[in-house]
């Protein structure tokens, strides 16, 4: 290996206008500044009330603003936010990019490092204020904080800094379309993948983060969604399939396909998703006690089940137990426990692993093979089907086997609300990628990346860079 | 002189390298080489989707010797490289030219 080096001498070349894509970027630009522009003309237009603008509402609670800081919580709460930022950066790049042809892996990593970038931009904009402050209805959230404008340093979210916990929430916002990179890697356009993102954070993410966690009609209705079954995972996988149909599939779909590049890579992607999930589940408690804890018990429980139960299925089935195997039923227990991490006892969570590890196996196939959908990382088998089992299941396993309980009478009342609102966001989800999708392919000439540019590999096409010399 | 380049299994390449070197042949090139003849790919299976693999990694090696050593190195390759199963590889055997040591600039017989 190595033997042709090649020679790179650095020369300065002078940007060619004409290479960049005018349309599409003009449409990315003209989105953003637009985002703004709508953001500032509605702050502009906020009366001022005299209201205390230190009051936010979690749920349910609202704290006045002579809540003291708690430095424990504090700390965790920062904490948490860097192990969810993780979890992203590179945790799921890492874990994405392992999976894809090596001509493709540059893009993978760009994907989500440029998802990230946007979403935080986004988030801080207009994001955070639809999605978890005061709105005037239960749809969606307020403009108060349009721009953060209502942000102080001592400014609190309970008994830990708003700032913080603006950040931390940011992290699921920037995961959450990180994810369905799953869908459509090694065809899509640079420029319409983060238009993409951005609308469908805004249509799609921002509202049913509130309707669930901002205090919307789902949160009123008594949802158990802890930390994304919901929010993240059934919505993010309902769009990657969608996505990943109107895309169509990859090069060599479906006989002549290429193994993972690097299970490797993936492996540790996946092992950085497991420790950071700690920060999404337990770090979803809001607080350095008991409750995180157990999240994070039940997390862990659920990963390891999941782990074994896909590994022993794939060796009966295909006569080895595979490395990518294993870690894939990874990410589905840690996805199917997500939303139930807050209300089911360890033993609960055994049940919850050893189900998801069956469960989305077999999904995959059927995606796959029956419905014929190039998904191609799985989005929807994995995080979509496991964010939705988790979410009916907490209705069942919150009130037995050690856990502290559901949010209504009975399970099966719990189990229809679960029901509702996971309908209702996979609804919103699907069709708002339509509308999307739809409006992308007008504006930008086709979402899909040329035939050459996917054959030749995103990487030298899109980025013109190269992942590996000498290869 | 003669072109010998050989395709065999990869593990077998330190084998042959010494087993040359004892009939006083030190230089090779060597390739890492992708290929198939009669041996059959092989099929991995990722999340139930499966994926046929028909290259398999071969090792490249090629010499360029005197006429007089050549029916020695074929045989000393073939019986270094072998291990009786499918896949062992095949040795060819191709007229050169000239050959030039390019820091002396001799020719012939006297580069090799």
């Amino acid at each position: 290996m190595g033997f042709f080096k090649d020679h790179l001498r650095p020369v300065f070349v002078m940007p060619n206008i004409k290479t960049v894509p005018r349309l599409p970027v003009f449409s990315l630009f003209a989105l953003l500044i637009g985002i703004f522009a709508f953001s500032a003309i509605c702050t502009a237009q906020a009366p001022a009330t005299g209201e205390s603008v230190t009051d936010v509402v979690i749920a349910d609670t609202k704290v006045e603003a002579e809540a003291t800081l708690d430095s424990g919580n504090t700390a965790w709460m920062i904490t948490a936010t860097a192990l969810v930022l993780f979890m992203t950066l590179p945790g799921l790049a890492l874990f994405y990019g392992g999976l894809v042809q090596s001509k493709n892996v540059l893009s993978v990593l760009m994907h989500c490092f440029t998802i990230a970038c946007l979403m935080s931009i986004v988030w801080v904009v207009c994001g955070y204020s639809l999605a978890l402050t005061e709105g005037s209805n239960e749809w969606i959230g307020g403009k108060e904080q349009f721009f953060l404008a209502a942000l102080t340093e001592d400014g609190l979210n309970g008994d830990f800094p708003e700032s913080v916990w603006i950040m931390f929430q940011m992290t699921f916002a920037i995961i959450t379309p990180g994810l369905i990179v799953g869908a459509f890697v090694e065809r899509m356009k640079f420029v319409p993948m983060m238009v993409f993102s951005v609308l469908w954070l805004l249509l799609v993410y921002v509202p049913v983060c509130y309707w669930v966690w901002g205090g919307g009609w789902l949160a009123e209705k008594g949802v158990i969604d802890f930390a994304g079954g919901i929010v993240v995972h059934a919505t993010a996988g309902a769009a990657a399939l969608v996505l990943a149909k109107m895309l169509g599939p990859r090069d060599g779909y479906p006989k002549r396909l290429q193994p993972p590049h690097s299970p490797g890579m993936v492996m540790t992607g996946a092992a950085m998703l497991w420790v950071g999930w700690f920060g999404f589940n337990a770090g979803s408690a809001a607080a350095a006690n008991g409750d995180a804890g157990m999240a994070m018990l039940v997390t862990h429980i659920s990963a390891a089940a999941a782990s074994l139960t896909w590994m022993f299925v794939e060796w009966s089935k295909t006569g080895k137990p595979g490395l990518v195997g294993i870690v894939t039923g990874m990410v589905a227990g840690l996805a199917t426990i997500t939303p139930a991490s807050g209300n089911v006892g360890p033993m609960g969570a055994l049940v919850i692993g050893i189900l998801a590890g069956f469960v989305c196996y077999f999904m995959c196939g059927i995606i796959k093979e029956k419905l014929g959908i190039d998904d191609s990382l799985d989005v929807f088998a994995v995080h979509g089907v496991g964010g939705i089992m988790g979410t009916l299941l907490v209705s069942f396993l919150g009130n037995r086997l050690g856990g502290q309980g559901i949010n209504l009478d009975s399970s099966m009342e719990q189990f229809k609300v679960q029901a509702t609102g996971v309908l209702a966001s996979v609804a919103l989800s699907v069709v708002a990628t339509v509308i999307i999708v739809k409006i992308l392919e007008a504006v930008c000439g086709g979402i899909r990346a040329s035939e050459e540019d996917i054959v030749n590999g995103l990487d030298q096409s899109h980025h013109g860079e190269k992942g590996y010399y000498n290869l | 002189m003669k072109l010998i380049y050989a395709i065999i299994k990869p593990f077998k390449l330190e084998d042959v390298k010494e087993a040359l070197s004892e009939i006083g042949i030190e230089g090779m090139t060597v390739s890492e080489v992708k290929g198939f003849g009669r041996q059959k790919g092989h099929t991995e299976i990722y999340r139930g989707s499966e994926y046929t693999v028909d290259f398999l990694p071969k090792v490249k090696i090629e010499i360029v010797i005197p006429d007089d050593l050549v029916s020695k190195a074929v045989t000393t390759i073939s019986e270094s490289a072998k291990t009786g199963k499918i896949g062992d590889g095949k040795v060819f055997v191709l007229p050169v030219d000239d050959a030039v040591r390019i820091r002396t600039a001799e020719h012939g017989d006297e580069a090799l």
